[in-house]
C-alpha cells in the first residue's frame, strides 16, 4: 500500500496523535491508523470509502448516520472511529448477501418506504436492529424502534409498511417455532409500557 | 462538527484507567457511552486534552440485586438494558417508567445510566430518578472506594461530587423495606427532546402506609432538585387524595422554572403539580382497586 | 379501435403506464446505500472548506486578522470579504433582484451570516482554523421582527445600499380596493383575524453543499452540487463569475431532499468555486446542520392580517388582506419576478368572492434571507393556512357549521373557468364532492356527537377542516419568470435503434420519483415499456434547458414536455409505420405501442419495429434517427384541490394534543402513479403536521436564533406523526395538460396545516380563544386555556 501526502516539516508531524485499529466492515478485516478525534461515521465514509452511511445533523439527532457495531445500531456520528477497534460494523452496503437482497431492502421498495433515499440506510439498520431483537413486531413496536431516525419525505407510514413487510419475508423463511414467545427475545415495547 | 484534537486511550484494567486519570489531571474526561460527551465535543463546547475509554474495562456491564437486596447498576450498563431489564419490571416502577424516555433507542444502545448521572445535565432523567429512589454512586480512585449519595453528588450543573482521578463505577438503589410503587413523567415534544419538565416519584408502600418517598424534578432549575418537603408530606403517612395533592403542591414549590421557548415558568411549575398527581394518582387507583378487591 | 381478437395493444397497466404503481426505478441504488450525493463525490486532489460564521446577528466589522488560520498545517487558502472584494465577488445578486453578501465586508447582519472560509486537506483541519481567525466586531442593535425594523430610530439594516432609508424592501398590492370597500360597506357582520405564520425551514435531511472543480486545461467549471435547479445555477454563475456560460456544467447529483431549500445561490457554492479556480484543485464543501438552519433559505416568517365581510346568511361579501413579510437580511426568494409577495393573492380561489384587496409590505431583519422556500408554492401555503383560518372564524363568528359556511361559499362546478377575486383564472373542480367524501370518511355528523358527550366528561375533542385549491405549474410566459428567464421547462427523447430509450428533462427530482413516473408517459405515449426507458436529470451539458423542480411545477410543466415530445416522435414513428405498412399515412391507425392499417388490422407495426427503421429504412427526404426534442410553455397553471380533516384531543392539563384520526381527499388530476402520488401526500401531512405542532425557528431579543439545530428545530419522528386515510375518489382531469395531470408535491404542506390548527381550536370552542399561532404547542395550549386568551408565538421570545 502506498501513501503520498505533503510534507509539512517535522514539527507538525509531530503534532498529530495516530492510532492504529483492526476491526471489520461488512465481514471486511481492515487496518487503520487514525486520529482519536475521527469519528466512525467518517472512517466509513472516506476511510473506507463506503458512502451509503450519510450525515445529516450535527447534534446526534437524525439517525441518518446508523450502523451496527457487533449486531447493536448506534448512530456512527456519536462513536470515535477508534472505539470500533476489535469490533465489527455493519453498514447498508453489508445488508444484501452475494446474490440476493436482505428482506429489509426489499420490503423498502415494494412498500414505497423511501424517496430521497437520504435516511434509507439508516432506517433500515435499526429496523434490523429491531427484527433481530424482536421478529413479530407490531406497527407500535416499529415506530418506536425508529423514533431515533428521522425522515422528511415519508411521513413514516410507509416505512413501517416496508419494516413489517420485511418481518413478515424473514418469518417465511425462518418459521417460529410453537414456543418462541416463552424463549422471550425480549424487544418492542408494548402498550403496558408507556 | 468535528472534535478538536485530544489524546486517547483505553485502559484495559480499572487501575490503568484510574492512573491515566490521576496522570492526567484537570483536563481529562472519562469516556464511557459518550452520548452526551461527544455531542459536545463535536460542538466544540467540550475539548478535554485526554480521553480515557472506559468500555474495554471488564465487569462493569451489569445491572443485578446485589446480596443485600440492592440494586446495582455497573458504568457500562447501557439505557437499552434497562429498558428491556427483566429485573426492573414489576420491581422498579420508577426506574422502569423513565428507561424508555431516555435520548432515543439509538442513543440508548450506547448511553449509560452512570455516565449519564456523571454528566449531571439539570435535563438528564436519570438523576431525578436516582435521587428519588435515594440512590448513590460507588467512586474508585486511588485512595479506593466511597460511596456518594445522589444527594451529594450532582453539585451543580454538569458539575459531580467525583474528584479528578476518581471513576464511577457502580450505581446503586438501596432495597426496598416496603413494596415499591411509583413513576416518571416527562414532557417532552417529541422522542429525543429535552425535557420541558420531568418528574420522578419513587415511594414504598406498607399496607395503605408510605413507609418510604422520593420526588426529583427534572428541567426546572439550575440542577435536577429533590423535592424533599414534598416527599415528606408523604412518609408516614396512608396515601390519600388529600396527601397526594399536598405533595403536588409542594412539590411544585420546590421547582425553579425559568421561562423560555419551551414554555412559562407557571406553566412548568403546574406541569409538576400534574405529573405529581397523575404518578401517585396511579398509585392511589391502584391502590383503591387492591382494597375494593380485598373487600369484595 | 379493432376487434378485441385483433387487437394488439399493450395493456397500460403491464407495460407501466399512466395509473400504474410501478415500483421506483431510483430505488435500486438507494436501498443498497450506492446513490451518489453530492458528499459521496470524490475527486482526485480535492480540498475541504468550512465557513466561519458570525456569532452576532448585526455588528460592524472592524477587523479580520486570518494569519494563525493561515499558519496551520493543512490550511491551503482562507477567504474574507476583503479579498473576495477584490474581485467583485463579496456580494452577489440575488434571484429577486437584490444583493446578497457572499462574505461579510462591512457589517454581519444576521447570526450565522459567511464571514470567512478556510480550504485545506481535510474538513476537521479546515474547522481547526476558522476557530484561529480571529474577528473584532462592534455590536450593532439587532432587529428580530418587521415592527422593530420599521420603528422611527432602528438602524438600517442595508445601509450598503444607496438610497435605502428604511428598513423596508417592497410594498405591493392586487385586487380591487373600491369594490372591496363597497363590500365592507354592505356587511352584516366583519370578521377579523391576525396571525403570525412562524418561521419554518424545510430542512431536508442532506445539507447543501457543492464540489467545484475548474480545469485550468480546458478552462472548463464543473460544479456538483444540491440544486433543484442546475440550469438557473449554471445563469446565475456565469453572471456572477463572469466565467462563459458554455464552459460552465453543472451537476445535481442525488438529491437528499429538497423542499425548496435547494433553489438559492448560497455564498458557500460561490467562495468553493472561486477557491477551485485559484486553487486549481477541487473544492468541497459541505455544511453542517447548524449552518444550514441558522444561513439558508427559510420559509414563512410573516404576519398575516385579514377581515371578511359576511352577509348573515353566510355568504362573503368580500375580503380585505394585509401581510408583513420578514425576509431577513436579504430579499433573496426565488420567485415569480412579477409577484413580491409570491402566489399570496392565490388565497381565497375556491370560494366565489365578489371582491377582495390585498396589499403586503416586505421588510429587511437581522436574519437569515429567505422567506419562499418549504413546499410552499410560492406562498400559497401562507395563503391557503391564513384562508382557511379565517374561514374557521367567520363561520364561528357566524354561529355556522364550519362544512356548511365552505359548502355555501365554495366555486360551483358548473362555474369554471372561473376568475377569482385576485385574477386568477381557476379551470376546473369539484369542491363539494371532495367535501362530501371527506365528511363521511371522517364520519362527521357522529364525532359532533360524541365531542358533545366529551365535553360533558370534561374531556376535549376538536375537528378541524382545511379545503383549498391551488395553483401549480409555474408558468405560463406572459406571467411569470424568474430574472426575466421565462417558466417553460423540457424533455429530450431519443430512441434507440432497438426500441429503449433515454429521456431527459429540465426538472430535477429530489426524491419525488422522476425516474420512474417519466418513463410512465412515455410507455403511455408510445407504448414502449416504462422499463426500456432511462431518465437522466441533473446535467446542464445534456439536459435540455429547464427551470428546475420546486413550487411543485415538474408534472405540470415538464412533464407536459415529456407528452409532447413523446407525441413528436410517435408522429414521425407514423410516417415510418405508413412506409413500413407501404400504405398512405391517411390509413394508419395507433393503439397502444403499434399502428396497424386501418382497412386490415392484422397488418401493423410495432413502435420499435418503427426504431429500428428510423435508422435503417427511411422513406426519401426523411431525416433519419427518432430523436426530439420539446419545450413546453403551459398555457396556465393546474389547479389541484384538496380537504384535509383531522380530529384530536387536547389533554387540558398538559396542553398536549394528540391526532385521532386525519382523513385527506386530493384530487390532482390524472396520477401517473398512484404509489409515489400518495407519498407525496404522506409527505405533505407530515411537514404540515410538523408546522402545525412543534416545528419552528425564532429569536431571543438579542437576536440569537433560537432553532439552529436539531434539538431545537423539532422534527416529528416515526413515534409522534400520526397515520393517513388518503382518499382518490375525486379525479376532476386538468382540462389544459397534455395527459390531464396536475401538481401534487405541496397540496398536503399547504393545506393541512390549519386542518390541525383547526381542530384544536375547535376543542378549545367556547373558551373565547380566536388564535394560537404554530406551531402548537403544549404550553400555548394550556395558556390559551388558562387564560382564554389568544397566544401569540411573534419573536421575540419571552425568557426570564
Amino acid at each position: 500500500m502506498t501513501l503520498v501526502y505533503d510534507d509539512l516539516g517535522d514539527e507538525a508531524a509531530q503534532d498529530v496523535p495516530v492510532r492504529k485499529i483492526r476491526f471489520t466492515v461488512n465481514g471486511r478485516r481492515l487496518v487503520a491508523e487514525i486520529e482519536p478525534r475521527l469519528l466512525l461515521a467518517d472512517l466509513i465514509r472516506r476511510g473506507v470509502g463506503l458512502t451509503g452511511t450519510h450525515r445529516g445533523c450535527d447534534t446526534t439527532n437524525c439517525g441518518a448516520c446508523t450502523v451496527l457495531v457487533d449486531g447493536t445500531a448506534v448512530k456512527s456520528c456519536t462513536m470515535l472511529a477508534v472505539q470500533v477497534d476489535g469490533h465489527e460494523v455493519t453498514t447498508v452496503e453489508g445488508l444484501a448477501s452475494a446474490s440476493e437482497l436482505h428482506p429489509l431492502q426489499e420490503g423498502f421498495r415494494q412498500e414505497h418506504g423511501l424517496q430521497c433515499g437520504f435516511c434509507t440506510p439508516g432506517m433500515m439498520l435499526a429496523a434490523k436492529a429491531l427484527l433481530d431483537r424482536n421478529p413479530d413486531p407490531t406497527e407500535e413496536d416499529v415506530r418506536w424502534a425508529l423514533s431515533g431516525n428521522l425522515c422528511r419525505c415519508t411521513g413514516y407510514q410507509n416505512i413501517v409498511k416496508s419494516v413489517l413487510w420485511a418481518a413478515e419475508k424473514l418469518a417465511e423463511r425462518e418459521p417460529k417455532p410453537a414456543e418462541a414467545s416463552a424463549g422471550n427475545q425480549r424487544g418492542g415495547i408494548t402498550d403496558d409500557d408507556h | 462538527m468535528f472534535p478538536s484534537r485530544f489524546r486517547y486511550e483505553a485502559p484495559r484494567s480499572l487501575d490503568e484507567a484510574i492512573a491515566l486519570l490521576s496522570e492526567g489531571g484537570d483536563d481529562a474526561k472519562v469516556l464511557a457511552g459518550g452520548q452526551s460527551l461527544v455531542p459536545m465535543m463535536k460542538l466544540r463546547f467540550a475539548s478535554p486534552a485526554l480521553l480515557v475509554d472506559i468500555n474495554n474495562l471488564p465487569g462493569l456491564a451489569y445491572h443485578r440485586e446485589g446480596t443485600d437486596g440492592s440494586l446495582r447498576i455497573g458504568a457500562l450498563c447501557r439505557h437499552s438494558d434497562l429498558e428491556f431489564s427483566q429485573i426492573l419490571r414489576g420491581t422498579q416502577p420508577t426506574m422502569a417508567a423513565a428507561a424508555p424516555l431516555v435520548a432515543d433507542p439509538l442513543v440508548r444502545n450506547r448511553g449509560t445510566l452512570v455516565g449519564s448521572l456523571c454528566h449531571a445535565d439539570p435535563q438528564g432523567d436519570w438523576a431525578s430518578v436516582m435521587l428519588a429512589l435515594g440512590g448513590s454512586v460507588t467512586a474508585a480512585g486511588p485512595r479506593g472506594r466511597r460511596s456518594i449519595p445522589l444527594t451529594e453528588f450532582v453539585t451543580g450543573p454538569f458539575q459531580n461530587a467525583l474528584s479528578r482521578d476518581e471513576i464511577a463505577v457502580e450505581a446503586v438503589v438501596p432495597k426496598a423495606t416496603g413494596t415499591r410503587a411509583g413513576g416518571y413523567l416527562k414532557l417532552e415534544r417529541r422522542v429525543g427532546d429535552f425535557a420541558t419538565v420531568g418528574v420522578a416519584v419513587a415511594i414504598e408502600m406498607s399496607g395503605a402506609n408510605v413507609t418510604r418517598a422520593g420526588i426529583a424534578l427534572t428541567g426546572v432549575g439550575g440542577s435536577t432538585i429533590g423535592a424533599t418537603d414534598a416527599a415528606a408530606a408523604l412518609a408516614g403517612k396512608p396515601l390519600t387524595a388529600g396527601t397526594v395533592a399536598e405533595a403536588a403542591e409542594l412539590a411544585a414549590a420546590a421547582a425553579k422554572p425559568r421561562t423560555d421557548h419551551r414554555g412559562s415558568a407557571e406553566y412548568k411549575r403546574h406541569l409538576v403539580r400534574v405529573f405529581v398527581t397523575r404518578i401517585l394518582g396511579s398509585s392511589l387507583a391502584a391502590d383503591t382497586a387492591a382494597d375494593t378487591e380485598r373487600a369484595a | 379501435m379493432t376487434t378485441t381478437d385483433e387487437s394488439r395493444a399493450l395493456d397500460e397497466i403491464k407495460i407501466g403506464g399512466l395509473g400504474s404503481s410501478r415500483k421506483r426505478v431510483e430505488d435500486d441504488r438507494f436501498i443498497r446505500g450506492k446513490g451518489n450525493y453530492t458528499d459521496d463525490i470524490v475527486l482526485p486532489g480535492m480540498l475541504h472548506m468550512e465557513i466561519l460564521r458570525s456569532p452576532l446577528p448585526h455588528a460592524r466589522i472592524k477587523s479580520i486578522d486570518a494569519s494563525r488560520a493561515w499558519a496551520l498545517p493543512g490550511v491551503h487558502l482562507v477567504l474574507t470579504g476583503e479579498m473576495m472584494a477584490t474581485r467583485n465577488l463579496a456580494w452577489m445578486p440575488t434571484l429577486s433582484y437584490d444583493t446578497q453578501a457572499v462574505l461579510a465586508t462591512d457589517k454581519v447582519r444576521f447570526q450565522g451570516q459567511e464571514v470567512a472560509c478556510v480550504i485545506a486537506d481535510d474538513p476537521y483541519i479546515a474547522k481547526d482554523a476558522c476557530e484561529l481567525i480571529e474577528v473584532d466586531y462592534e455590536p450593532l442593535p439587532p432587529i428580530v421582527n418587521p415592527w422593530q425594523g420599521l420603528a422611527e430610530d432602528a438602524p438600517i439594516i442595508r445601509d450598503d445600499k444607496t438610497g435605502q432609508d428604511s428598513n423596508v424592501i417592497y410594498l405591493w398590492e392586487v385586487g380591487d380596493q373600491a369594490g372591496t370597500d363597497r363590500a365592507f360597506e354592505q356587511a352584516d357582520v366583519v370578521s377579523k383575524l391576525e396571525l403570525h405564520y412562524p418561521r419554518s425551514h424545510p430542512s431536508p435531511i442532506e445539507c447543501c453543499g457543492s464540489v467545484a472543480d475548474f480545469n485550468r486545461a480546458t478552462s472548463k467549471l464543473t460544479v456538483y452540487m444540491t440544486t433543484q435547479a442546475p440550469h438557473i445555477i449554471r445563469a446565475a454563475v456565469a453572471m456572477v463569475a463572469e466565467l462563459p456560460e458554455h464552459m460552465i456544467r453543472i451537476v445535481s447529483p442525488d438529491i437528499g431532499g429538497g423542499f425548496g431549500n435547494k433553489v438559492p445561490v448560497y455564498p458557500g457554492y460561490v467562495c468553493s468555486i472561486l477557491a477551485s479556480i485559484l486553487l486549481e484543485r477541487p473544492v468541497k464543501w459541505i455544511e453542517d446542520k447548524t449552518g444550514n438552519l441558522i444561513s439558508t433559505g427559510f420559509a414563512r416568517d410573516i404576519y398575516l392580517r385579514g377581515e371578511m365581510a359576511l352577509r348573515k346568511d353566510g355568504k362573503i361579501l368580500g375580503v380585505r388582506m394585509h401581510t408583513d413579510a420578514d425576509h431577513g437580511a436579504f430579499f433573496s426568494d426565488a420567485q415569480p419576478s412579477k409577484f413580491k409577495i409570491g402566489l399570496m393573492h392565490s388565497a381565497f380561489a375556491a370560494y366565489d368572492i365578489p371582491a377582495a384587496h390585498l396589499t403586503a409590505r416586505g421588510v429587511y431583519t437581522n436574519k437569515a434571507p429567505g422567506g419562499v422556500a418549504y413546499r410552499c408554492s410560492f406562498r400559497v401555503t401562507e395563503a391557503m393556512f391564513f384562508q382557511e383560518r379565517m374561514v374557521q372564524a367567520a363561520a364561528d363568528d357566524l354561529g355556522m357549521d364550519q362544512a356548511a359556511f365552505r359548502r355555501m361559499n365554495f366555486v360551483r362546478d358548473d362555474d369554471f373557468p372561473h376568475r377569482t377575486p385576485f385574477g386568477f383564472l381557476t379551470d376546473s373542480g369539484q369542491y363539494a364532492k371532495c367535501l362530501d367524501v371527506g365528511l363521511k370518511a371522517i364520519d362527521y355528523e357522529n364525532f359532533r356527537i360524541e365531542q358533545a358527550q366529551a365535553r360533558k366528561q370534561g374531556r376535549l375533542l376538536g375537528l378541524g377542516i382545511s379545503t383549498m385549491t391551488e395553483p401549480l405549474g409555474a408558468g405560463n410566459s406572459r406571467e411569470y419568470d424568474i430574472l426575466g428567464i421565462k417558466m417553460f421547462d423540457s424533455a429530450d427523447l431519443k430512441v434507440h435503434m432497438t426500441g429503449k430509450a433515454i429521456l431527459r428533462t429540465g426538472a430535477k427530482t429530489q426524491g419525488q420519483g422522476h425516474e420512474t413516473t417519466w418513463a410512465q408517459i412515455v410507455a403511455h405515449e408510445l407504448g414502449i415499456p416504462a422499463d426500456d426507458v432511462v431518465v437522466e436529470e441533473g446535467d446542464t451539458d445534456t439536459a435540455p434547458f429547464g427551470m428546475g423542480t420546486y413550487a411543485s411545477r415538474s408534472t405540470p410543466v415538464a412533464g407536459a414536455a415529456v407528452a409532447m415530445v413523446a407525441r413528436k416522435i410517435r408522429a414521425k414513428a407514423r410516417k415510418l409505420a405508413a412506409h413500413l405498412l407501404e400504405v398512405s399515412e391517411e390509413d394508419i391507425e395507433w393503439e397502444l405501442g403499434r399502428f396497424y392499417v386501418r382497412s386490415a388490422p392484422a397488418r401493423g407495426v410495432s413502435i420499435q419495429e418503427c426504431a429500428m427503421a428510423a435508422y435503417s429504412n427511411m422513406p426519401d427526404g426523411m431525416e433519419p434517427g427518432l430523436e426530439n426534442t420539446a419545450y413546453y410553455d403551459p398555457p396556465n397553471l393546474t389547479w389541484p384541490f384538496a380537504v384535509y380533516i383531522v380530529t384530536v384531543e387536547v389533554d387540558k392539563e398538559t396542553g398536549v394534543w394528540d391526532v385521532l384520526r386525519m382523513v385527506a381527499v386530493d384530487d390532482c388530476g390524472v396520477r401517473i402513479n398512484p404509489m409515489i402520488v400518495e407519498g407525496q401526500i404522506m409527505g405533505g401531512l407530515t411537514e404540515a403536521y410538523a408546522m402545525a405542532s412543534m416545528q419552528f425557528i425564532t429569536f431571543d431579543a438579542e437576536g440569537n436564533c433560537v432553532g439552529s439545530n436539531y434539538m431545537d428545530y423539532l422534527l416529528p419522528s416515526a413515534w409522534e406523526t400520526p397515520g393517513y386515510e388518503l382518499h382518490s375518489e375525486v379525479v376532476t382531469p386538468c382540462p389544459h395538460h397534455p395527459i390531464g395531470a396536475k401538481g401534487i408535491g405541496e397540496c398536503a404542506a399547504v393545506g393541512g396545516p390549519a386542518a390541525f390548527v383547526n381542530a384544536v381550536m375547535d376543542a378549545l370552542g367556547g373558551t373565547g380563544v380566536r388564535n394560537i399561532d404554530m406551531p402548537v404547542l403544549p404550553d400555548r395550549v394550556w395558556e390559551a386555556l388558562t387564560y382564554h386568551r389568544d397566544v401569540s408565538g411573534a419573536p421575540p421570545i419571552r425568557q426570564d
